[in-house]
């Protein structure tokens, strides 16, 4: 025991002592996420329904290639992806910047207002969206009253304003969440670099984008990759608002993973091929946001 | 420094109450048929089932003033006989009740299960087939089962084995708004034992009229088209169970007739259950053609007491085979492979559900639930006339109408098919071929039904 002791210096102490506490975390992320995965990977090579599954390699990826509703699918979920997230995101800087002002009274309060939607829950504000754009729902009333509408528009039963409602859902819901982590960061950088810019003559667009911008650098870059990631594994506002409809033409990756394993005949090995699918994309896409916001070389 | 303690109190001692709640509502076991959280019920469910030689049976069922009011008369009646037997009714709602049994299914672990769950009939034979060991054959319960009628039945069979004592009926009626239609010139009588080409005709000219839709339906999950082809006694699917989209001459008869109605502002499309709902509730369609448990739903709206009258529903133009008779939803009782105490739960159901006209004719005036045990409809209960129907004897004559449904072989994916022809159907009337859109759901169901 003593000599043991004896052995052990400073620099293996520290490691010893960096491991235990690194130990708890990775066994609960092991047992938790990557041996689900593992299994999931499994499950993916396995073909049947419910209980009644055989081996059968790679059949669920070629499975993939044929399946048109998931291609639609995943085109649904890339368009929220291309036009949702950047409008969310350059929104939520400009309102961060906005709240970051020094003389603007009442911040606290508007801050509260721009994060409070992040504080309801995903299912009930995609039904308060759903009952806003109903055919005799608020957005209808008014506009019909204001004359600009002979009669209520059907926005949930057509494709195009469907993908539009859920865009805006989305927008309205996720931006105050980004907000508060431009603000945060926003904060981090030194008020007398905006004075000596100001000293210099700067303008505010050029601050904006000569100072502002490359320090929120690697907020924008976490912003990013949480967005995609999130967009990709849209589910509730698909599954509350519009119920994928009409004629698939909102459904997402998700919520078609949900529906083969839940609601149409219970087909767990396919999904689970689909979700990795899923996985992959989120992988690729969080690489090259990575790479390409990397500026250390 | 003060402030972070109270901050970190204040956060510690809301995390210590949220985790009460979630703790102790699973200690209110005794009335958990009104608790309907998640966390009691998977709380609840570490006892979930009864235990071996015990007198309680644990019940799945979804609705306080129809199933769940029934099977609780039905557990008072057999206790009067039976000293000391007793149900718990855990309310989980029909989608839970699936999703729950598909969760136990593929962990291999059924010990969370009640010993009897309610289950729709559309769904079941998906259940049955994808997890065969989750239920009970009922091979040797005490039913007399010429009692049930042979649709009705062939919903819980498979291969000549029973697994359900059935429940409640789902035949389909017709109801109108009859101050509508004498608004346009109509009667009842003009709305019995038509065809869906003069359904059109009427309707039209009750829109033009009165500016009302004859007819709703939800867009994607619409059971509408399915009544409809069912009505002829076919489906979307043939008899050796294959997609059958492309090439159905009834089912084109129904497509195009249902797109008519459509384009002719006969049937409102909506949304989702919720709109469907409120075109009856405000007033906006004049009728209803739906499984009866809808009467349910629409005698709550009691402003249009008086207003409603019931018939059957049309018939599709063209077809030999067409009537005007249908069957949509209904759902029947299953005893889980999870129960410990089968001999208790067969003999509960056969005693009640099962055989007892006596146990029909009371749960129908509370509930109204009409019985597919077909010698409860010949009670004098039935034949009572109902105020909200404009004093018409409803009970007695769905009963009447259930008799008449054509039968249909019924197959795992109900679901799947209607899906794929409501897509095809929104698809036709936003433009696209006809037969270009039947063929994109043929291939999207045969898709769904291959491995």
């Amino acid at each position: 025991m003593n000599s043991k002791k004896k052995g052990m210096t400073l620099v293996t102490k520290q490691r010893a002592a960096g491991w235990a506490f690194l130990t708890p975390a990775t066994l609960m992320i092991a047992i938790m996420s990557f041996y689900p995965m593992f299994r999931a990977f499994i499950l993916s090579l396995q073909t049947g329904t419910g209980k009644n599954m055989k081996f059968t390699g790679i059949s669920n990826y070629t499975r993939i290639l044929a399946d048109k509703v998931f291609q639609k699918s995943i085109g649904n979920t890339f368009l929220y992806l291309i036009i949702q997230v950047p409008i969310m995101l350059i929104l939520a800087i400009l309102l961060a910047q906005l709240l970051n002002n020094r003389d603007l009274k009442l911040k606290g309060f508007f801050r509260t207002c721009v994060f409070l939607p992040c504080a309801t829950s995903l299912v009930s504000y995609a039904l308060i969206f759903r009952s806003l754009f109903a055919t005799d729902g608020l957005i209808n009333s008014v506009l019909v009253n204001l004359h600009i509408l002979d009669q209520g528009y059907n926005f949930l039963g057509n494709s195009g304003s469907a993908k539009i409602v859920i865009i805006i859902a989305l927008v309205w819901r996720w931006t105050g969440y980004n907000m508060v982590f431009y603000l945060s960061a926003l904060q981090n950088i030194e008020y007398s670099v905006y004075e000596a810019a100001k000293i210099d003559g700067a303008n505010g667009w050029k601050t904006f984008w000569g100072i502002t911008v490359p320090l929120l650098r690697p907020t924008i870059i976490m912003t990013f990759i949480m967005s995609i990631n999130g967009t990709l594994q849209l589910f509730d506002e698909s599954v509350n608002l519009t119920k994928g409809g009409p004629a698939n033409s909102t459904i997402t990756m998700s919520h078609y993973i949900y529906n083969t394993c839940f609601i149409n005949v219970p087909n767990f090995g396919y999904a689970a091929a689909m979700s990795f699918l899923v996985f992959i994309m989120v992988a690729v896409l969080a690489f090259i946001n990575l790479k390409v916001g990397d500026t250390r070389d | 420094m003060k402030k972070k303690l109270l901050a970190v109190l204040l956060t510690g001692a809301m995390a210590m109450s949220l985790v009460a709640c979630g703790g102790g509502s699973g200690d209110t076991s005794q009335d958990s048929a009104a608790a309907s959280s998640d966390a009691s019920s998977s709380e609840a469910s570490s006892e979930a089932s009864s235990s071996e030689g015990g007198n309680k049976l644990t019940i799945w069922a979804w609705d306080q003033t129809f199933n769940i009011l029934s099977m609780q008369m039905a557990a008072d009646q057999y206790a009067a006989d039976h000293e000391g037997f007793e149900v718990e009714i855990i309310e989980t709602s029909s989608d839970d009740c699936q999703t729950k049994l598909t969760t136990c299914a593929n962990a291999g672990d059924y010990s969370t299960m009640a010993d009897i769950v309610l289950m729709q009939d559309n769904s079941y034979q998906k259940y049955l087939s994808s997890y065969p060991d989750a239920f009970t054959d009922l091979s040797n319960i005490n039913i007399n089962w010429d009692d049930f009628g042979a649709l009705k039945q062939s919903y819980s069979m498979k291969d000549g084995v029973h697994y359900g004592v059935p429940f409640d009926n789902g035949a389909v009626i017709a109801c109108y708004r009859t101050d509508v239609l004498s608004e346009a010139g109509y009667t009842i009588a003009d709305l019995t034992d038509i065809t869906w080409s003069r359904f059109i005709e009427i309707g039209k000219d009750v829109h033009e009229k009165t500016g009302k839709y004859l007819l709703s339906s939800e867009a994607n999950g619409g059971d509408t088209l399915m009544m409809m082809i069912q009505s002829c006694g076919a489906n979307f699917i043939n008899d050796s169970g294959q997609a059958y989209i492309v090439g159905n001459e009834v089912g084109d008869a129904c497509i195009d007739l249902y797109v008519e109605m459509i384009q002719n502002d006969v049937i409102k499309l909506v949304n989702n259950w919720d709109e469907y709902i409120s075109t009856i509730t405000n007033g906006e369609t004049a009728g209803i053609v739906n499984g009866n448990w809808i009467t349910a739903t629409l005698m709550t709206t009691e402003d249009q007491s008086g207003l409603w009258e019931i018939t059957n529903m049309p018939s599709v133009d063209g077809v030999a085979s067409a009537t005007n008779y249908a069957n949509n939803g209904g759902s029947s009782w299953y005893i889980t492979s999870n129960c410990k105490n089968v001999d208790l739960a067969m003999d509960f159901l056969a005693s009640t559900f099962g055989s007892s006209t006596d146990f029909y004719d009371a749960i129908l005036p509370n509930t109204g639930a009409i019985a597919c045990y077909l010698p409860a409809g010949e009670s004098a209960v039935y034949n009572e006339p109902n105020a909200y129907f404009n004093d018409q004897a409803i009970f007695s004559t769905i009963v009447g109408y259930s008799a008449n449904i054509p039968e249909f072989i019924s197959n795992p994916y109900h679901y799947e098919a209607r899906e794929a022809v409501n897509t095809a159907v929104i698809n036709i009337v936003n433009g696209t071929d006809k037969a270009a859109a039947l063929q994109e759901a043929q291939e999207t169901l045969e898709f769904k039904m291959s491995e």
